[in-house]
């Protein structure tokens, strides 16, 4: 039982915590910043990028599907504010127009492409495959201190979690700047606190978040952590740091429920196979939003006070 | 080129034309409601309804595979994706309305919640070994390929009804999206109209999920919309616009899609879409790039002419290169910088112009900040002739012969 946790579910449900968390912290400014969509168009956006980069260099190796998925991302953000000046649209609608527009040449790229001898498709890009990134060389405990098996540990690991650390200092260094350029930029330019340039910072962020685990679990995941854990947290709590500390206790919650429930839940009851275990973490963390809209204690916000009196 | 051109004029076969058509009528009817669902600052919730039809689609793939052994029957499949969509459209009223949420915190947890549920669903359904689960993996990024031509058949249908149910209840959608308060003495619910507004944008969306895609049906109702924002300010002919543009788009991208076994079709439609929309950008007579190029060099060709003009009036001698070439064009000066007649008299008109001008931004400064362009537009362009003649009282002593 150990050896098989060891070999077949540790690095899967390692990998599922690290992109959640990740995800979850600069989730919490996107949603208090009304823009809970960036993630979602990020997420469509690498798809063009990483088939990109495939095509020029024929490996699916991090550094060039990271460089691809990051310029395809500039190229998206750049693109939206063209399209927001000069339509004279809504920002939701320039962002419509750019994201199926580069998602659907990531399509067209990748059907006209020969990725038969990589894991590149539609469907990987879309859910991932958790359950593939298994550790054949961890056979007992004792290998997690073996230099030699740690050595054959999935890529992902090690990278998603240099990717957490990252995210985590940015968030910590500038955590002046960035709460107070979330809830009054006016206030933030006038001290000095470039709210521009945090809200830049804020959106590569998010792009590293969402490009190294989408490589690992696929957009459905990184979707659904930008914007569940923290908007749970949201109605749990009115200050900034409870609200990141729930929001990361509500993306391990979803991690390891969601991963269990996919592996385990179907032969309890009764099937023969698992389900999949990027879709079930989306599910179980919007489960939990769920019950925080119905019992959250902080669910009503200001607009409903203003109402009352 | 030949196959191209025989499947654009409807020449290869039934099924091929049924498609086109179907995705034509498609495309229209989604443009058309993509346009009051613009208006009224929504787009986005089309992306949580097309990723809430996900489970919807394969509980009723499944339940109908456990019943009859071939889950693959369009119409129940609309059925459950119309459910679970519909389920997920309450979702994120309810969360905006009762949580302190925002809209677009909600339909990001509705668009990624459900679609990660349908992913769990499907990988059930890959589990079932019925060996028929392909029939549902064309609803992922869209596939007209050996589409039956009773699916075509229903898509057409389907999309024609919503269009008609869109071109009724197009004056009530109008008064929603423009003035609530008018909408609302006119005795229009806006609560019924918004329903029914999300509605026929659920109805076409789950109609369009076999030819375009669930992750890329909503770009038919948002890139035409925007594009046909370019051509018009006015909201009929917007929605006009929009319907043909999605037309087009749909009708081309399912063609080509039907030439070659690995052209996807929801792809090739969007990317056709964004064609059209960068030439509304371009091309557009109202605000496309190169009319406002256009307008912005006509601009600058006055200024350097004025400034050229008020300067030989002052005996200057002109350094710029721009300005020398516009006032040769013009014949205002010959080859060696001298004045022509043409020239001279010119210069008596913008002199007079400038001293109507200083006037006026005497007499009444307050006007004359508000004039926006003052000293460059023509002041009998700017100014009606009853002030001009005032202004001309005023200058009498120095005025210039007209």
């Amino acid at each position: 039982m150990s050896n098989e946790f060891m070999q077949l579910s540790l690095v899967p449900l390692l990998i599922g915590i690290l992109s959640a968390v990740a995800c979850a912290l600069v989730g919490n400014f996107l949603v208090l910043r009304r823009q809970s969509l960036i993630g979602d168009a990020v997420s469509h956006v690498a798809l063009p990028g990483i088939v990109g980069a495939f095509l020029i260099t024929g490996t699916l190796s991090a550094g060039p599907m990271l460089i691809g998925a990051a310029v395809a991302a500039i190229v998206a953000v750049l693109l939206i504010e063209l399209i927001r000046k000069i339509g004279n649209v809504e920002p939701g609608a320039a962002m419509g127009v750019v994201f199926t527009t580069l998602f659907a040449a990531g399509v067209l790229l990748l059907e006209r492409t020969d990725t038969s001898k990589v894991h590149l498709d539609v469907e990987h890009a879309l859910y991932g495959n958790l359950e593939s990134l298994i550790w054949l060389a961890g056979e007992s405990w004792g290998s997690l201190f073996d230099p030699a098996a740690l050595a054959e540990l999935p890529p992902q690991l090690p990278r998603l979690a240099i990717v957490l650390i990252v995210v985590a200092a940015f968030i910590t260094i500038f955590w002046k700047e960035l709460v107070i350029g979330t809830f009054d930029p006016a206030f933030a330019e006038s001290i000095g606190a470039r709210p521009t340039i945090t809200s830049y910072a804020l959106i590569i962020m998010v792009a590293i978040a969402a490009v190294a685990a989408f490589d690992a679990v696929g957009s459905i995941i990184v979707i659904a952590m930008f914007i569940c854990p923290p908007a749970a947290a949201r109605l749990m709590t009115d200050r900034m740091g409870p609200q990141i500390a729930w929001s990361v206790v509500f993306a391990v919650l979803s991690a390891i429920i969601g991963y269990v429930l996919a592996g385990y839940g179907p032969l309890w009851l009764g099937a023969r196979s698992s389900v999949s275990a990027a879709g079930m973490i989306a599910t179980v963390s919007g489960l939990i939003l769920f019950l925080c809209c119905l019992v959250g204690p902080r669910r009503r916000g200001v607009k409903f006070a203003a109402n009352r009196t | 080129m030949n196959t191209f051109l025989s499947a654009l004029f409807l020449q290869t076969g039934y099924n091929t034309a049924l498609v086109a058509v179907g995705a034509a009528l498609l495309g229209a009817s989604a443009g058309a409601i993509g346009t009051f669902v613009l208006l009224r600052k929504r787009s986005l919730v089309s992306d949580a309804i097309s990723h809430a039809t996900l489970p919807g689609l394969c509980l009723a793939f499944i339940l109908m595979a456990l019943a009859t052994g071939d889950g693959r029957w369009i119409a129940g499949l609309m059925i459950g994706a119309a459910a679970s969509a519909g389920l997920g459209l309450i979702l994120v009223e309810w969360v905006t309305r009762r949580t302190r949420l925002t809209e677009d915190a909600a339909i990001g947890a509705v668009l990624s919640v459900f679609f990660g549920l349908g992913i769990v669903l499907l990988t059930v359904i890959q589990s079932l070994e019925t060996g028929r689960q392909a029939g549902i993996a064309g609803y992922l990024v869209g596939s007209t390929a050996g589409m039956l031509r009773s699916e075509a058949e229903t898509i057409a249908i389907a999309a024609l009804i919503s269009g008609m149910a869109i071109f009724a209840l197009r004056r009530p959608f109008t008064l929603v999206c423009f003035d609530q308060e008018y909408a609302a003495v006119r005795g229009i619910s806006i609560r019924a109209t918004d329903l029914a507004m999300m509605g026929l944008l659920l109805a076409t969306t789950v109609i369009g999920l076999k030819v375009a895609g669930l992750v890329l049906i909503v770009a038919l109702t948002i890139i035409p919309p925007v594009a046909a924002r370019f051509w018009t300010d006015r909201p009929e002919p917007m929605v006009i616009i929009a319907s043909m543009l999605g037309a087009i788009a749909a009708y081309i991208g399912a063609v080509i899609s039907s030439l070659d076994r690995g052209l996807p079709t929801g792809a090739l439609i969007v990317l056709v879409a964004f064609g059209l929309f960068v030439l509304s950008m371009l091309l557009s007579p109202r605000r496309g790039l190169l009319a406002s190029a256009l307008k912005q060099r006509a601009f600058q060709i006055d200024v350097h002419q004025r400034q050229g003009l008020m300067a030989l009036a002052r005996g200057e001698a002109i350094h710029d290169a721009f300005t020398l070439k516009v006032l040769k064009r013009r014949g205002f000066i010959r080859a060696d910088g001298v004045a022509t007649l043409a020239g001279r008299g010119a210069v008596a008109e913008v002199m007079r112009d400038e001293a109507r001008w200083s006037l006026y931004r005497k007499l009444y400064p307050d006007d004359a900040a508000t004039a926006g362009l003052a000293g460059v537009t023509p002041i009998t362009d700017a100014l009606p002739d009853d002030i001009i003649a005032e202004l001309d009282r005023h200058l009498t002593p120095h005025k210039v012969a007209t």
